[in-house]
Formats: structure tokens, sequence, C-alpha cells
């Protein structure tokens, strides 16, 4: 488990790092605690893993990325360990996941596709579809942003 | 979307992982780029200005931390979801939520401290709006994930 401080440090870092020549320095200061042992602590936390990416969030919409399917999949059990790596290999796929499937809901693997257009996301489904030999698929586009925030953890 | 020249696509790819930990993080990618440090300043500022960058820090995977993520999705009839959104999002363990083009047309994800707390919190949700046909998802396994664009 984190120790207090070092939760305050994780609360710290989930805001936005001031884009100034020392950030730390001043998280550091909002903190109560040296830019040195400020910088050690980030460093476990990011060795470690509990800091999962360090670095800069885009505006999907503005960098080129103007849809994003869902796209869930009816995986054999025992193909599934198999069918999600090759998943996770294609570049065009940022997220994907084994959830269990529900009696209304058969799907149980999930990938995230993000492309410039719908018609690129069906296309690049059914490269994957062929790529596994999966045919039971949906593909579920976002039609409208209903919320999208960092979780805050420790506050 | 604003303009961004060719350093600045350099800088953005540089930053989206492994910020560098380091009492002057600007100065160390200045270096790596060929920059000076108050370019990348700069830069940095304009594009989160921009809107191109939507912010600089640290990412966390809920379970590292002791905490639990669900992903959900309900099946909402047309009259209820705006009433059903403005619900869902009230939690704040509810950090992404997205209309989608199916049956079950609402998906969020919910994070908190236990799978007992989301539940709980599901089943007042239900209450609260009537809509009863909420799938709770849990990852059973994680195969990718990552939020990284190669800016071309």
């Amino acid at each position: 488990m984190l120790t207090e401080l070092e939760k305050k440090v994780v609360a710290s870092l989930q805001g936005n790092i001031p884009v100034t020549q020392r950030p730390f320095l001043e998280l550091a200061e909002s903190i109560g605690i040296s830019e040195d042992k400020y910088l050690m602590i980030v460093e476990e936390l990011n060795e470690s893993g509990i800091i999962r990416r360090f670095g800069a969030t885009l505006k999907h919409q503005k960098s080129g990325f103007k849809a994003n399917a869902m796209v869930a999949w009816k995986v054999e059990e025992d193909r599934v360990q198999e069918v999600g790596r090759i998943m996770a290999s294609f570049q065009e796929v940022t997220h994907c996941y084994r959830r269990n499937p529900a009696p209304t809901w058969p799907y149980n693997v999930y990938t995230m596709v993000h492309a410039g257009d719908k018609a690129t996301c069906r296309a690049i489904a059914a490269t994957i579809a062929q790529r596994v030999a999966v045919d039971d698929y949906t593909l579920l586009f976002s039609e409208k942003e209903l919320k999208k925030t960092s979780m805050k953890y420790f506050t | 979307m604003a303009k961004i020249d060719e350093t600045d696509k350099k800088i953005i790819n540089r930053i989206q992982t492994f910020f560098p930990i380091d009492p002057r993080p600007y100065a160390v990618i200045a270096e790596e780029l060929g920059l000076t440090e108050d370019e990348v300043i700069q830069r940095v500022q304009n594009l989160k200005r921009d809107g191109i960058i939507r912010r600089i820090g640290g990412n966390f995977g809920p379970y590292k931390l002791g905490f639990f993520s669900t992903l959900c999705a309900a099946h909402v009839p047309e009259d209820k979801v705006s009433k059903f959104t403005d619900v869902v999002n009230g939690y704040p363990g509810v950090t992404h939520n997205y209309m989608r083009n199916h049956k079950y047309n609402i998906w969020f994800t919910f994070i908190a401290e236990s799978m007992s707390i989301i539940e709980q919190n599901l089943a007042e949700i239900s209450e609260r709006t009537g809509v009863t046909d909420i799938l709770n998802l849990p990852a059973t396994d994680l195969f990718k994930i990552s939020a990284n664009f190669k800016v071309k």
C-alpha cells in the first residue's frame, strides 16, 4: 500500500504539471517537501508501474483521429489469450481487454480502434477479424461524449 | 485546428510518454530535440492554450492504487437519456461516458475502492432513474492499454 506521502505525490501529479522551468519544484512545494525528495518518489512510483503513463494527453479530435469505435468480439474462450495478443499488436488498437459476457450480451473481448473516419474503423475491424478468424463482432461508434475526465485519487 | 509545425509534432511525440523526471524536464526535451528550453516551454504552452495538449501529468491505473474499475453498458429509453446521463455523471467515479449506436446506448466507466461499492452505486442508479438493464463488465484480462498517438 502507498504511504501518506506517496498518496500526496500521486494526488499532485494527477492534475496539470506546470509548464515552467522547474515544474517539480512547484509541485514539491505545494505538498511541503523538497524537490529532490519529490523527484525520488516520482521515480519510484514510475518504476513500480504505479504511474501507468507519464506525459501529455492529447485532445484526439484535434490531432486527426475523428472516429473511435469500440469493437466487441465473441471469441471462443480457449482462444482468448492468443486472439487478445494478436489484436493488441495492431497499431490502431489502443485498448484490448477480455471481459465476462452477460446473458444479454455475448461478447467477451473488446478493442478500441481510433481512425480518421468510421469507414476506416470498419476496415480495420475487418482486417483484424480476418487475421484472428473471428467473425462474430459488433462496432459501437461513439455518437456523443457525455463525460470525459481523469479519476481523482486521494483527494 | 490550430496550425502545428514539424517542431510541434516532434515535441508532442516526445512528451506523450516518459516525460523526463528531472529538475529541468523541458531542458532535457530541448537537448534531445536540438531546441532551447525557452522554445520548448513556449511551444508546449501554446499547444495547451490551443487545446492540442489536453493535460500533462501522471496517469494512474486503478488496480495498483487499490481501486477497482469496470465498464458498464445501459439500455436507456430515449426519453430517459438526459436524466440518466445527469445522474450517472454525478458520480465522481464515472470518468468516461459515451452514447453509442446500439440497444445498449450508454457506456460508462466506473472506478471505486471496491467492486461492492460499484455494485451498490449501480443499484442506486437503477433506483433513481428506473433504468434496470445495466451490464457490469469488469475486465478479467488486459492485453493492451495505450493512449499514444503518433502525430504524422
